[in-house]
């Protein structure tokens, strides 16, 4: 059942989500090859954080069968666990350990999750804050950081669990903008360097330059989904396209 | 009405020898009270109704009835019980002194209990889900998570509960402890002075209060330090 003959990574298949009697996701399809990067965007309450929330278990999914890497996710602890060591995600307010360090953020995952000795751990966690270009901050603690900053701890901290996947729900949201190229920044380099990456996102700059498909959600389901020059040039439904003119006059 | 200076002077260090009564009530019913409290806890948000129910009538029991009333309850009333009186635990429960400490445990068990679960429910639901995320298991989170934000939250709150603790051990005198308050009423039998030794009384407890809560105090700004650094 969880062999498939596709090279997807992630796939999703008829994934139906509900919160009590509301629908939140309704027969959701989505396959993502090793390497790919999709940029998901839609309006606020089509699904978006619930769909990528599904996928490393946050929520639980109600029908359908979500399958990362060939395992699927079922009420297993062991297969939960599993998936969350591949998958990695960033939210919107960071949430970094507050009463830890930078460097503790970073480790503390790695020896209690992975068993990475101390010193190792430590050793990880500077290579990848010197990664996000803060290896000074590393003693400091969370609210001493301004929210890019923040942001950059945060995708240091899933790097630490080297992720085959890493999912971003609108990290840049929550941030000044000042602060937003910062992030989308080290976003790029990871995509560069190959990463698996699933990018819930307005900033449709970022998408162009990045992303190889742009989903766009409305009512918890996918209405249109196609490579980013297609998307912005040549929407087909109605909808995506009530949607691009309202954030692309903003 | 006079005012004798001197009888105060005089009964200071008379009270002041029961504080050592006073502290091992304190000390002993805090912290066997704040591992009862833990136990509750855990019991509560277990989300399993065999646990939680019996926490949660512990709780109302204990906080819905006076401490005097729990004190006698434990001290007049236990005794009746043939099995008690047979139990391993009755040389602890056949004085005074084990039977205020049992009563005081109990009592701020429930009230601390009701304060960590505030602290818990006070911690950011999206860090939990940051830890989760980054694999870890449930009682990982509830450790290095969990456990020291909700400390610092609930630590305020706790401070109080503990000068309440300290002021509440001076309803042992009523069932025959000589601590500090127990004192002071065989002094005003002997002496008919309650206005002068009471005062006395109250100013050493007072005391005792600034030092709990200077105390704690130091322990918030450790707590805190990653909030305001
Ligand atoms: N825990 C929850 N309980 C009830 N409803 C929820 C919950 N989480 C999300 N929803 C609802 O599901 C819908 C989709 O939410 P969400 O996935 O957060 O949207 P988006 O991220 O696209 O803004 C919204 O209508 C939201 O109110
Ligand atoms: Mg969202």
């Amino acid at each position: 059942m969880t062999n498939s003959t596709s090279d997807a990574l992630i796939q999703m298949i008829n994934v139906d989500k509900f919160f009590g009697e509301f629908q939140a996701l309704t027969k959701i399809n989505l396959e993502v090859k090793r390497g790919e990067k999709i940029v998901v965007c839609g309006p606020s309450g089509s699904g978006k954080s619930t769909m990528i929330r599904c996928i490393n278990r946050l929520e639980e999914h109600n029908a359908g069968q979500i399958i990362i890497d060939g395992k699927e996710l079922t009420d297993q602890v062991k297969d939960i666990d599993a998936v969350r060591r591949e998958v990695g995600m960033v939210f919107q307010s960071f949430n970094l350990f507050p009463h830890m360090t930078i460097v503790k953020n970073l480790m503390l995952a790695q020896q209690l999750v992975r068993k990475v000795p101390i010193a190792e751990a430590h050793k990880v966690a500077m290579h990848f804050l010197e990664r996000v270009k803060i290896p000074d901050q590393a003693d400091k603690y969370p609210v001493q950081l301004s929210g890019g900053q923040q942001q950059r701890v945060a995708i240091a901290r899933a790097l630490c669990m080297k992720p085959e996947i890493i999912l971003f729900d609108e990290p840049t949201s929550a941030l000044d903008p000042e602060m937003i190229n910062e992030v989308l920044e080290v976003m790029t380099d990871l995509a560069k360097d190959g990463m698996t990456m699933i990018c819930v996102t307005h900033e449709m700059g970022f998408a162009r330059s990045v992303a190889d498909r742009v989903i766009f959600m409305d009512a918890g389901e996918i209405v249109e989904e196609a490579d980013p020059e297609e998307f912005f040039n040549n929407p087909k439904s109605a909808r995506t396209k009530a949607f691009l003119s309202q954030i692309l006059t903003h | 009405m006079s005012f004798d200076l001197s009888l105060i002077y005089e009964s200071i260090p008379r009270m002041l020898s029961g504080i050592g009564i006073t502290f091992q009530l304190m000390f002993l019913s805090g912290l066997l009270g704040l591992i009862l409290a833990v136990i509750l806890l855990l019991m509560r948000i277990s989300g399993k109704w065999y646990l939680s129910w019996p926490a949660q009538v512990h709780i109302y029991i204990f906080r819905g009835t006076p401490i005097l009333v729990q004190i006698f309850i434990i001290y007049y009333g236990l005794p009746q019980f043939e099995f008690i009186r047979d139990s391993v635990f009755w040389p602890i429960l056949r004085e005074p002194f084990g039977c205020a400490v049992l009563a005081l445990t109990l009592n701020t068990g429930a009230y601390v209990s009701e304060i960590l679960r505030g602290g818990v429910l006070g911690v950011d639901r999206g860090i939990l889900e940051a830890g989760s995320a980054l694999g870890l298991s449930a009682r990982q989170k509830f450790i290095y998570l969990t456990t020291p934000i909700a400390a610092r939250l609930a630590l305020p709150a706790y401070s109080n509960d503990f000068i309440s603790l300290m002021k509440a051990t001076s309803l042992a005198s009523t069932i025959t402890l000589l601590d500090m308050t127990g004192i002071a009423r065989t002094i005003v039998a002997q002496t008919f002075a309650p206005y002068e030794v009471f005062i006395s009384l109250a100013i050493i407890y007072m005391i005792l209060t600034w030092i709990i809560q200077k105390t704690f105090g130091r322990i918030e700004k450790y707590l805190s330090r990653y909030v305001n650094p």
